[in-house]
């Protein structure tokens, strides 16, 4: 059995927005206008860039994510790798997330995929029964500094 | 158990206070309202309200005796909290919203 063959889950989440699919595709590729709804980043919409989204560190999680640009199709489709980086990369997400830009009668319909969430590795409550509590308590600061 | 929707449970764990009175669960175990208005600073009254909030996410439980409720930790209701598909609902959930301000903001 092969981890990576396995089943992975999708994670998809759909929003309309009142705004031209360009004006959406703005904010999804400019990493001024990035940074300010998702994360700092050093973002370039050109595929194969490596780049890095950052958030300030907490205990448990070190901030930083690495991807890659997959997938530039303005103003219709953006998709980068998404994982965790350094120490936390072991036991972190190994993601794909994908942004499909619709245009709807009232503006654009916003549909985000992040796919390849694996069962076991990627599910921290196993983490977090064999660490006992001292270790979820360190963790929920992570989770809510990336609320 | 039946498990809280992630949202109520991630909302719930938003507050500082709460997130105290639960992590104070965690570490000292079962404790009433009494013990927990004690060294919080915040009034008897909210820290009801926050235990109810937190019992609604199923973070916490209650156990009458006498007059009082005992209130402890519940271990299974963070589950959610510790699978990263479900926290990452919540975080491009929130960043959403984030970005509908954001397009508001910007020049057409």
């Amino acid at each position: 059995m092969n981890a990576t063959t396995t089943g992975t889950r999708t994670l998809t989440i759909e929003r309309e927005f009142a705004h031209p699919p360009e004006k959406v595709w703005r904010a999804l590729t400019q990493p001024e206008l990035l940074a300010e709804w998702l994360m700092k980043n050093d973002f370039q919409p050109v595929a194969g860039h490596k780049f890095n989204f950052r958030a300030d560190p907490v205990p448990g999680w070190n901030g930083v994510t690495d991807c890659q640009v997959l997938t530039v199709d303005a103003p219709r489709k953006l998709s980068y790798s998404w994982a965790d980086s350094g120490a936390d990369a072991k036991n972190g997400v190994r993601t794909v997330v994908t942004f499909t830009l619709t245009a709807t009668r009232g503006g654009t319909l916003l549909r985000m995929e992040q796919s390849g969430f694996r069962a076991g590795p990627d599910d921290r409550f196993h983490q977090g029964a064999q660490h006992g509590w001292q270790k979820m308590l360190g963790a929920l600061e992570g989770v809510v500094a990336r609320l | 158990m039946r498990h809280a929707p992630p949202d109520a449970v991630f909302r719930s764990l938003a507050d500082p206070t709460r997130r105290a009175i639960l992590e104070r669960l965690i570490r000292e175990g079962e404790l009433t309202v009494r013990d927990i208005t004690g060294e919080s600073g915040v009034s008897q009254p909210m820290v009801s309200k926050h235990l109810a909030v937190l019992k609604a996410a199923g973070l916490v439980r209650d156990r009458r005796q006498g007059r009082e409720a005992h209130y402890s930790a519940q271990a299974r209701g963070l589950a959610p909290v510790f699978h990263w598909l479900e926290h990452y609902r919540a975080f491009w959930s929130a960043r959403f919203d984030r970005l509908d301000d954001l397009l508001k903001r910007m020049d057409p």
